[in-house]
C-alpha cells in the first residue's frame, strides 16, 4: 500500500499547489536549507516555544521539531474542507444543546442512551444551561487526514480545549523570517489575524447582562502545564490577562481577578483547565487549579466559559462513531466530510472482529488523547499486541478501533534530502455568532519513516500549512 | 394546609475566615404539592453572590464569607400552602432526564445489602411494590440517630441496620432504582404532630411510576407524604439536595447550630 | 491593569537577577582577597558567605572555607536557594510566569541567560576558569538589564521590577557593610593604621566600587568615607541612598498611577528621608552596626508591605 504523496504523487513532477514552491526549491543550495533548519531550531529554543512531555523527568521542556518544507493546500481543496468543517461544527453545537436539554436525539433512538449515561464527559451540572449565544464549543480543532487526491476524513473532533494554534502562528512567523522571498513568489493566505479573531469571537459571546466591552482572560493551569507556552502566547497576542485559579475568586456575583488595584470582574474566560479541575465546589474538591463557585456564577449567567464545561461529550471517541448520524439528525444533510469507519468494542461482534484483526487496526482508548494508550497494530510487535489484547478483553467498552489508513505524505527535509512522511491536519475553528476558520492549521508530521503517529508527545513534528490564494 | 416554617442555621468559627463560600439550597419552589406564599432568606455575616436554579430545578444561593466576623447565620422562613395528594407529585419537570435518576451515585451504590432489600419485595403493581419497599426499608433500617452521618452510604446503613431519614431515603432510592424505577432524594420539612420545634430537617424519597409520575414515600415514618410535608430540594442523593454545602480556606474549626420550627 | 501575582513575579524575578549579579561580585572580591592575602583566605571566604547570608547552610555541608568549596556552593549548589544557578532558575521561572508582561527581548534575554548559565555551571569550575565564569554571569545579567531598560514601557510593570531590584540591592550592600562594620569603626582608623586597607578594598570590590571610590575621594581610604560612599552617596548606584531614591520614585509612580497611597509609601519615604538627611557622623555616633541592622530589618518589612499593599498573594 503506497501512500498518496501531496507533493509528488507520481513520477510526473509536483502537484499543482506545489509547482511554484518546487521551482523555488530547485534553485536552493541544499547546504543553505540545512542551515536554515538549524536557525529555525535556535529561534524556537530562544523564544522558549517548548512543550512538556508527561512522564519524562529529564527534558521537562522540549521543542517540537519543525520542518521547513510547507504543507500546501489549494484554494479549492480548502473551500471544500471548510464547508465540511462548518457543517460539523454546527452539528456539534446543536448536539450539545440538545444533550443538555430535551435529548431529542436519544428519544428518537438515533443515539443509544448508554453512550451518554455511562459517559464521564457528560456533566449533569450543565443540564438546562444555555450559554450566551447558545454556543457550547467556541474553539474547535478538527483533525483531518487525507488518503488520496479527493478523500479527506475527519479523524477526531477536539471540542474541549484543542491546542496547537500557537504552533500554527509561530511556524508561519518562522517561515516568513527564514524565507521572506518565498512569500513574494507564492500567494499564501494569512493566518496571523487568528488572535484578533479569537478575541472578537470571545467578545461576541459575552454574558447578556454585560453592556460594554467585556473583560476577557485566559485561564491556565500554570507554568508547569505542557501547553503553558500557548496559553501565554494567546493571552499576549489577544492583549488579555493570563490568569491562574489562585488569581480568581467570586466577588460581587462575578468571577474576579486579583490585581494590584483590587479585584476586577471577568466576563469571558477562555479556560485551558479541564472540567474536572474547574470548580472545586462542584467537581473535584481537591483541585487547586480552578475557581470555587465559578459554576454557580455561570449558571447565574454572569460569566461566559469557553469552551463550556461538558463539551467533552461531543468529542468522545465513542460518540465519534455516531457523528454521521449526529450530523444528519441536526443539519438534515449527509456529512460533507466522512468519518473513518470505527468499530466500537463495547459491541460484542465488533469486539471479536477487532480481536481477530489487531495486527491491521489502530485501537484507541475512548477517553484518551495525545496518542497515549493506543495501539498501532501493523507497527506493534507481537508482544505489544498480546499485552494490548489483554487490556482490551478486560475493558472492551474502553476502546474503539479503526482501520490503519494510509495517511497522505508530504516531504520533509532530511540529511539526505527530501523524504516523504505521513501528515495530518488540524484546522482551527472559532464559533460565536458566526463560524470562522483561519485558512491554515497545524500540520503534524510523523518524523520516523513509515510511522503513522503524528502526536508531538510521540515523536511527531510540525510544518507550516499554506492555503493558497487561488 | 398552611405551614409556617423557620429554619435558622448558625456557623461559629474559632478564628476569622480568610475566604469561604456556602451554597444554600433553602428556598422551596411552588409545585403540584405546594404553593409558596411567602419566603425569605436572611443571611448575616456573609454576602450573597448569585442565585440560580440548579440542574434539578432547586433554587440555589451562593454566599461568600471573609473578614473579621466569626459567625454566619442563615435564616430561612416563610409560609407554604400544601395539599394532600397522597404523595403524588405528578409529571417530571425540567431538563434532567429520567434516566439520570436511575443511576447509582456514590451514596446510593447498590451492593449485597440493597439486593437483599429488593429481594424481599414481592411481585405486584408498581405502587404496591413501592409501598412494600417503603415498609421493608423502615424495618431493615431502624430509626436511630448518631449511628450514621452525612457521608454514610445506603449499603453502610443497611449493614448497620440503623440510620436517620437521610439513610432511609438513600436505601429507598437505591432499591427503587434496582427495581427499575427512577428515584430521587427529597429534602424538606415535616410538621410533626404536637411539636413545633424540629430536631432536623427531614428527608424522604420519590419514585417515578409510569403514568403517575413522581410519587413520594417516607420510609422513616412509613407513610406517603401528605400535606404536612414541604419539599425544599431534590436530587439523585443527599449531596445534590444538601441544604448547605461549602468550601473554606484556612484552618478554622466550625461549630454548627440548627433550629427548625414548623407550625400550622 | 496588572495581576497581583504578576506584580509578585516581576518583583521576585528582578530580585533574583540582582542576586545572581551580586553573588558574582561577592565571589569576585573574595577571590581577589584570597589571592593577595593568602594567610587570611579562609576568614575572607567566611565573610563572603556571611554577606551572602549563606554561612549556616554552608557549614552544614562543609567544614573548610576554601575558594573551590565556597564558590561551588555560591555558584552551582542547587540546594542553596541563593546560589547563582538557583537564582537564575527562580528568575527564569518567574519570568516564564509573567511572560505576557515582558517584551520579547526581555524574555529572550532571561531565557538565554538561563540556558547559557546552566551550561556554564553544569560541572565543577576549575579555579583558573572562575574569573571567566564570573564575568559571564555579570555579562548575562547586564544583558537582561539592558534589554529590559531598552524595551520596556515605563509603567507599573517597570515600577515593580525596579522596586524588586533596589530592595535586593540595598539588602546586599547593607549586609556587606554589616559583616565588616568593625573595620570601619573610627576607633581603629584614628590610629592612622593602614592595616585594614585590604579589608576596605574588599568591601569596595564586592560592590564594584573600588575604582569609582578613587575618583570621588581622591584615593583617600578612610573608613568614614567608605561608609559614607556605600550608605549615603546619592550617585553611587549600589548605595543605600541611591537604592531608596529609586524605591521611593517607583512607589510614587505607582501611587500616581493608581491614585492611591498605601502604608508602603509612608514607610519608604521615612527610610529615604532618614538616609537623605543623615550624616555619617551621626550614624557612627548611634552605632554603625545598629544602624545597619535596623536598615536591613526596615528594608525587609517594606518588601513585605509592598506585597501586601499590591495584593501579591
Amino acid at each position: 500500500m503506497t501512500a498518496f504523496d501531496e507533493m509528488f504523487p507520481g513520477a510526473s513532477g509536483p502537484r499543482r499547489p506545489y509547482a511554484s514552491y518546487d521551482q523555488w526549491l530547485k534553485d536552493q543550495d541544499p547546504g543553505r536549507l540545512t542551515e536554515k533548519m538549524r536557525d529555525a531550531e535556535s529561534v524556537f529554543r530562544k523564544t522558549g516555544i517548548t512543550f512538556a512531555v508527561y512522564g519524562e523527568e529529564e527534558a521537562a521542556e522540549r521543542l517540537i521539531p519543525f520542518d521547513i518544507v510547507p504543507r500546501i493546500i489549494s484554494g479549492n481543496e480548502w473551500r471544500r474542507l471548510t464547508l465540511g468543517i462548518e457543517q460539523r461544527v454546527q452539528a456539534l453545537n446543536a448536539f450539545l444543546d440538545d444533550i443538555y436539554h430535551r435529548q431529542e436525539i436519544l428519544r428518537s433512538g438515533r443515539l443509544p442512551r448508554e453512550l451518554i449515561a455511562n459517559n464521564v464527559a457528560f456533566l449533569p451540572e450543565m443540564i438546562g444551561l444555555r450559554p450566551p449565544a447558545g454556543v457550547y464549543t467556541h474553539i474547535i480543532g478538527v483533525d483531518i487526514v487525507r488518503i488520496s487526491e479527493d478523500e479527506f476524513y475527519v479523524l477526531e473532533d477536539n471540542a474541549r480545549t484543542p491546542s496547537g494554534v500557537s504552533y500554527m502562528l509561530e511556524n508561519r512567523e518562522t517561515m516568513m523570517q527564514l524565507f521572506p522571498e518565498l512569500f513574494k513568489r507564492v500567494k499564501v493566505r494569512p493566518v496571523e489575524n487568528y488572535p484578533q479573531l479569537l478575541r472578537q469571537s470571545l467578545a461576541a459571546v459575552k454574558p447578556n447582562n454585560v453592556a460594554g466591552a467585556p473583560t476577557i482572560a485566559v485561564l491556565t493551569p500554570g507554568s508547569f502545564n505542557s501547553a503553558y507556552f500557548e496559553h501565554a502566547f494567546l493571552a499576549d497576542q489577544m492583549g488579555v490577562q493570563l490568569v491562574e485559579g489562585q488569581d480568581l475568586r467570586v466577588v460581587d456575583g462575578h468571577v474576579a481577578m486579583r490585581t494590584t488595584e483590587g479585584y476586577k470582574q471577568i466576563d469571558v474566560l477562555y479556560r485551558r483547565v479541564d472540567d474536572d479541575y474547574l470548580d472545586p465546589l462542584t467537581f473535584r474538591a481537591d483541585s487547586a487549579l480552578g475557581v470555587p463557585g465559578i459554576m454557580d456564577v455561570y449558571r447565574a449567567g454572569n460569566i461566559t466559559i469557553a469552551n463550556a464545561p461538558g463539551t467533552g461529550i461531543a468529542d468522545d471517541k465513542a460518540i465519534y462513531s455516531y457523528m454521521p448520524e449526529i450530523i444528519e439528525f441536526y443539519t438534515g444533510r449527509k456529512p460533507i466530510l466522512g468519518n473513518i469507519p470505527t468499530w466500537r468494542c463495547s459491541d460484542p461482534s465488533s469486539l471479536s472482529y477487532v480481536q481477530e484483526h489487531l495486527h491491521e487496526l489502530v485501537v484507541k482508548e475512548v477517553h484518551g488523547s495525545g496518542g497515549y494508550g493506543m495501539l498501532v497494530g501493523p507497527a506493534a510487535s507481537k508482544k505489544e499486541r498480546e499485552a494490548f489484547a489483554k487490556k482490551l478483553a478486560a475493558r472492551p467498552s474502553n476502546y474503539i478501533a479503526q482501520p490503519t489508513l494510509s495517511l497522505s505524505t508530504c516531504p520533509i527535509l532530511t540529511e539526505k534530502g527530501l523524504a516523504p512522511r505521513h501528515v495530518d491536519l488540524r484546522p482551527f475553528v472559532l464559533v460565536s455568532d458566526r463560524i470562522q476558520i483561519v485558512p491554515g492549521g497545524l500540520t503534524r508530521v510523523a518524523l520516523k519513516e513509515g510511522s503513522l503517529v503524528v502526536n508531538s508527545s510521540q515523536g511527531g513534528g510540525t510544518k507550516d500549512t499554506w492555503v493558497l490564494d487561488d | 394546609m398552611r405551614l409556617k416554617i423557620t429554619h435558622r442555621t448558625e456557623y461559629h468559627y474559632d478564628q476569622p475566615i480568610r475566604y469561604g463560600l456556602q451554597r444554600l439550597r433553602l428556598t422551596p419552589v411552588s409545585g403540584p404539592l405546594q404553593t409558596i406564599l411567602d419566603w425569605k432568606l436572611t443571611v448575616e455575616g456573609a454576602q450573597e453572590e448569585v442565585r440560580f436554579l440548579d440542574q434539578f430545578g432547586n433554587q440555589t444561593i451562593l454566599v461568600s464569607i471573609g473578614g473579621a466576623l466569626q459567625t454566619v447565620s442563615v435564616l430561612a422562613e416563610g409560609e407554604v400552602e400544601t395539599a394532600d395528594k397522597a404523595g403524588v407529585f405528578g409529571q417530571h419537570r425540567g431538563f434532567a432526564p429520567l434516566w439520570l435518576y436511575q443511576q447509582d451515585t456514590p451514596l446510593t451504590v447498590r451492593g449485597e445489602g440493597v439486593a437483599a432489600v429488593v429481594a424481599s419485595v414481592g411481585a405486584g403493581a408498581d405502587l404496591e411494590r413501592l409501598h412494600e419497599l417503603k415498609d421493608v426499608v423502615g424495618k431493615r433500617v431502624a430509626y436511630s440517630s448518631g449511628q450514621t452521618n452525612v457521608a454514610t452510604t445506603a449499603e453502610q446503613a443497611i449493614a448497620a441496620g440503623a440510620g436517620v431519614c437521610q439513610d432511609h431515603a438513600h436505601v429507598f432510592c437505591a432499591a427503587a432504582r434496582a427495581l427499575g424505577f427512577p428515584a430521587r432524594y427529597v429534602s424538606g420539612y415535616l410538621l410533626m404532630d404536637g411539636v413545633v420545634e424540629q430536631v432536623a430537617s427531614h428527608a424522604w424519597a420519590e419514585a417515578h411510576v409510569p403514568r403517575l409520575g413522581w410519587v413520594a414515600f417516607d420510609a422513616a415514618n412509613g407513610i406517603s407524604p401528605d400535606e404536612r410535608y414541604v419539599t425544599v430540594a431534590t436530587g439523585r442523593d443527599y449531596r445534590d439536595a444538601m441544604p448547605i454545602s461549602g468550601i473554606l480556606l484556612g484552618q478554622a474549626e466550625e461549630r454548627l447550630e440548627v433550629r427548625i420550627t414548623v407550625e400550622q | 491593569m496588572l495581576l497581583g501575582r504578576t506584580a509578585n513575579g516581576l518583583y521576585w524575578m528582578s530580585r533574583y537577577i540582582e542576586r545572581a549579579d551580586n553573588m558574582a561580585r561577592l565571589i569576585d572580591a573574595g577571590l581577589r582577597m584570597a589571592l593577595t592575602r593568602t594567610q587570611n583566605a579562609s576568614e575572607e571566604w567566611n565573610s563572603v558567605l556571611l554577606s551572602a547570608g549563606a554561612d549556616v547552610a554552608f557549614s552544614q555541608k562543609y567544614t573548610e572555607y576554601t575558594a573551590s568549596e565556597v564558590s561551588d556552593f555560591l555558584l552551582r549548589d542547587t540546594s542553596n536557594p541563593s546560589s547563582v544557578i538557583s537564582s537564575i532558575e527562580t528568575a527564569r521561572g518567574n519570568a516564564r510566569m509573567v511572560r505576557t508582561a515582558l517584551t520579547r527581548e526581555t524574555w529572550e534575554s532571561i531565557n538565554e541567560a538561563w540556558m547559557s548559565l546552566k551550561r556554564l555551571l553544569a560541572s565543577p569550575i576549575d579555579e583558573r576558569e572562575l574569573p571567566k565564569v564570573l564575568d559571564a554571569i555579570k555579562r548575562e545579567t547586564a544583558l537582561i538589564r539592558g534589554s529590559f531598560f531598552g524595551t520596556m514601557l515605563r509603567n507599573e510593570i517597570f515600577d515593580f521590577y525596579q522596586i524588586g531590584t533596589y530592595i535586593e540591592r540595598a539588602d546586599n550592600t547593607a549586609r556587606i557593610l554589616d559583616v565588616k562594620y568593625y573595620v570601619l569603626l573610627p576607633s581603629i582608623s584614628w590610629v592612622g593604621s593602614t592595616l585594614d586597607n585590604y579589608q576596605w578594598e574588599s568591601i569596595l570590590r564586592s560592590v564594584s566600587a573600588h575604582r569609582s571610590y578613587r575618583w570621588v575621594y581622591d584615593a583617600d581610604y578612610k573608613p568614614s568615607n567608605i561608609a559614607d560612599y556605600l550608605i549615603l552617596n546619592s550617585r553611587m548606584p549600589r548605595s543605600l541612598t541611591f537604592s531608596y531614591r529609586f524605591i521611593t520614585e517607583h512607589l510614587r509612580a505607582l501611587a500616581q498611577d493608581y491614585g492611591e497611597l498605601h502604608s508602603s509609601h509612608t514607610m519608604s519615604e521615612r527610610i529615604y528621608s532618614k538616609l537623605k538627611n543623615g550624616s555619617i557622623k551621626e550614624i557612627f555616633d548611634t552605632g554603625l552596626h545598629e544602624f545597619l541592622n535596623d536598615f536591613i530589618c526596615d528594608n525587609q518589612v517594606l518588601g513585605d508591605q509592598v506585597a501586601l499593599d499590591y495584593s501579591f498573594h
